[in-house]
């Protein structure tokens, strides 16, 4: 019961939010609840069922191109055109986790990274559609959601939030439910798993489906609330950003992700005002969080003291 | 009465070494069967044929007259057959209840709790259910493997070394526990403890070399001559 309360009680305060910031910061933070669905996406992939992907970057940008060009080419609206971004991360992990998921550990996170380049390249080479290594601006009817234009700060905010919410809650019913243990029960002992018998190839199938679900909705999102699609969110820095995230939160907590996000999001925003070389603060963060906190905020948090937490 | 387990000529040979050579075997519904030999007779190898953790480089095994040679480890525990660790495997960090949870919901998650909680009542766990896995005891770690097996519900229950490890009073509980499972799941045992074997098993198996060396009651395995020659000593 008080899991659910703490969870609503962050939608709530995120709600709140927007009459208290800036209309700067409001934007950053609708920025930072869409990154958090990718994150959440990632965790349930990496945090609880222990699939460590590289490739992720693929499955948002397989979301973010198939929603920007599905309204650019045939002329959908934000709401169909996010469904099909959707479906497309989900696909495209379904796709590449019947080849990948073959290999395990190192080779899992080689191929998929492999993979994820692949997309990043093809992006490139259809340049003449896809608008190469610029991308192209998601006009105006594209982005329209019951007559509002989603590219504007309300409506941003607001659907940023909405979809935040769901997947949010949509992972803690996951994680809590006998699916959720199976997952976690492939991440601590696969073979113990299969002679209870599971076949880990198809957990392991859906959590990466799932995980591109989420990629594909944080992708799609991303083009309809900011009008925006580039070929820099296919590339290896948005495959290591949700394991950030994901770290610094706390694997394998349903709130880590968006922890995660968005003091990643604060600190990079802080140390790039100060200084051109901001990935050096990332870096040191992270070697702290490594010494002092390997399981992240959430993750150390739930273990000295809030046992309960997700 | 039909067999549950039939092998045909079932072989899997590492290079040279012959791990299981040829193995005809039958077991029969209800029995309490041990599989017994010396260390690197092919006990372990050969279940874990049975179990589909391994595939055989040829031979049969049917299951109930159905061929299953070839079906993987998983689909081989839907079927019914269970297979306990002789090295422990159980989920370290989960709690003990979610570790049995696996068990029961692997084949429908109905009345989850109810049921998880009643496998652990079988073995005398129920009270330290919200502990985590890896703080049991050895013995306690032990009884969790077999309460997962039960869980599954299993047809067959193979237990690899099962006492291994156990004290002496721990060793009582265990066999009058396994002794309330016949007739309604099978057990097949691998032991290296002679009296659990005499005094559990209504049949012996005896492997020496990847190869059965005779099989009968305990009676009959006692009286046999090339039996003591290669095992039970003069």
């Amino acid at each position: 019961m008080k899991v659910w309360a703490l969870h609503l009680a962050l939608i709530a305060a995120l709600f709140t939010a927007q009459f208290v910031l800036s209309p700067y910061h409001t934007t950053n933070l609708a920025r930072i609840m869409v990154l958090a669905i990718f994150a959440m996406g990632y965790n349930l992939a990496f945090g609880y069922t222990g699939l460590l992907s590289l490739g992720h970057a693929l499955l948002l940008g397989a979301g973010m191109y198939a929603a920007g060009l599905s309204a650019q080419l045939w002329g959908l609206a934000a709401g169909p055109a996010l469904l099909v971004g959707t479906l497309a991360g989900g696909t495209m992990a379904a796709a590449v986790g019947l080849l990948a998921l073959r290999t395990a550990g190192v080779s899992f996170m080689i191929v998929t990274l492999m993979f994820a380049q692949a997309g990043y390249l093809t992006i490139l080479y259809f340049a003449p559609t896809t608008g190469g290594d610029e991308g192209f601006t998601v006009a105006a009817a594209g982005r329209t959601f019951a007559g509002f234009d989603l590219a504007t700060d309300t409506p941003r905010f607001l659907s940023a939030l909405a979809l935040f919410a769901v997947g949010l809650l949509v992972s803690l019913a996951l994680v809590r439910s006998p699916f959720g243990r199976t997952l976690v029960a492939m991440r601590e002992n696969e073979e113990r798993s299969r002679m209870l018998g599971y076949n880990p190839f198809a957990v392991k199938l859906a959590a990466l489906t799932i995980s591109g679900l989420y990629a594909g909705a944080a992708g799609a999102a991303y083009a309809l609330l900011f009008g925006y699609v580039g070929a820099s969110f296919a590339t290896i820095q948005y495959s290591i950003l949700p394991m950030l995230y994901v770290l610094l939160g706390g694997a394998g907590t349903t709130l880590g992700p968006f922890l995660g996000a968005a003091l990643m999001f604060a600190l990079i925003e802080v140390a790039s005002g100060l200084t051109t070389a901001y990935l050096f603060f990332v870096g040191l963060a992270l070697v702290a969080l490594v010494l002092f906190a390997p399981k992240g905020i959430l993750g150390t948090i739930r273990e000295r003291w809030v046992k309960w937490l997700p | 009465m039909a067999p549950l387990i039939e092998t045909h000529g079932l072989t899997l040979h590492f290079g040279g070494l012959k791990a299981v050579d040829g193995v005809d075997f039958t077991l029969r519904p209800g029995e309490i069967h041990a599989l017994i030999g010396p260390n690197g007779a092919g006990k372990t190898t050969f279940v874990s044929l049975l179990s589909g953790r391994r595939l055989p480089q040829s031979g049969a095994i049917l299951l109930d007259g159905e061929d299953i040679s070839r079906l993987p480890a998983h689909a081989r525990v839907r079927k019914g057959i269970a297979y306990t660790f002789q090295v422990t495997s159980i989920f370290p960090r989960l709690t003990v209840f979610d570790n049995v949870a696996l068990a029961v919901q692997s084949h429908g998650a109905k009345d989850l709790p109810a049921k998880t909680r009643a496998a652990l009542a079988r073995v005398g766990l129920q009270d330290l259910e919200a502990q985590e896995a890896q703080t049991l005891s050895y013995g306690h770690q032990r009884l969790l493997e077999l309460a997962m097996g039960l869980a599954l519900n299993p047809r067959l229950l193979i237990l690899d070394e099962p006492t291994q490890g156990l004290a002496a009073s721990e060793i009582a509980g265990f066999k009058s526990l396994v002794q309330g499972l016949v007739p309604e799941t099978t057990v097949l045992l691998i032991e290296h403890n002679i009296e659990v074997v005499m005094d559990l098993a209504t049949r012996i198996t005896v492997l020496n070399f990847g190869q059965v060396l005779a099989t009968g009651t305990p009676a009959e395995i006692r009286a046999n001559p090339a039996v003591q020659e290669a095992y039970l000593g003069a």
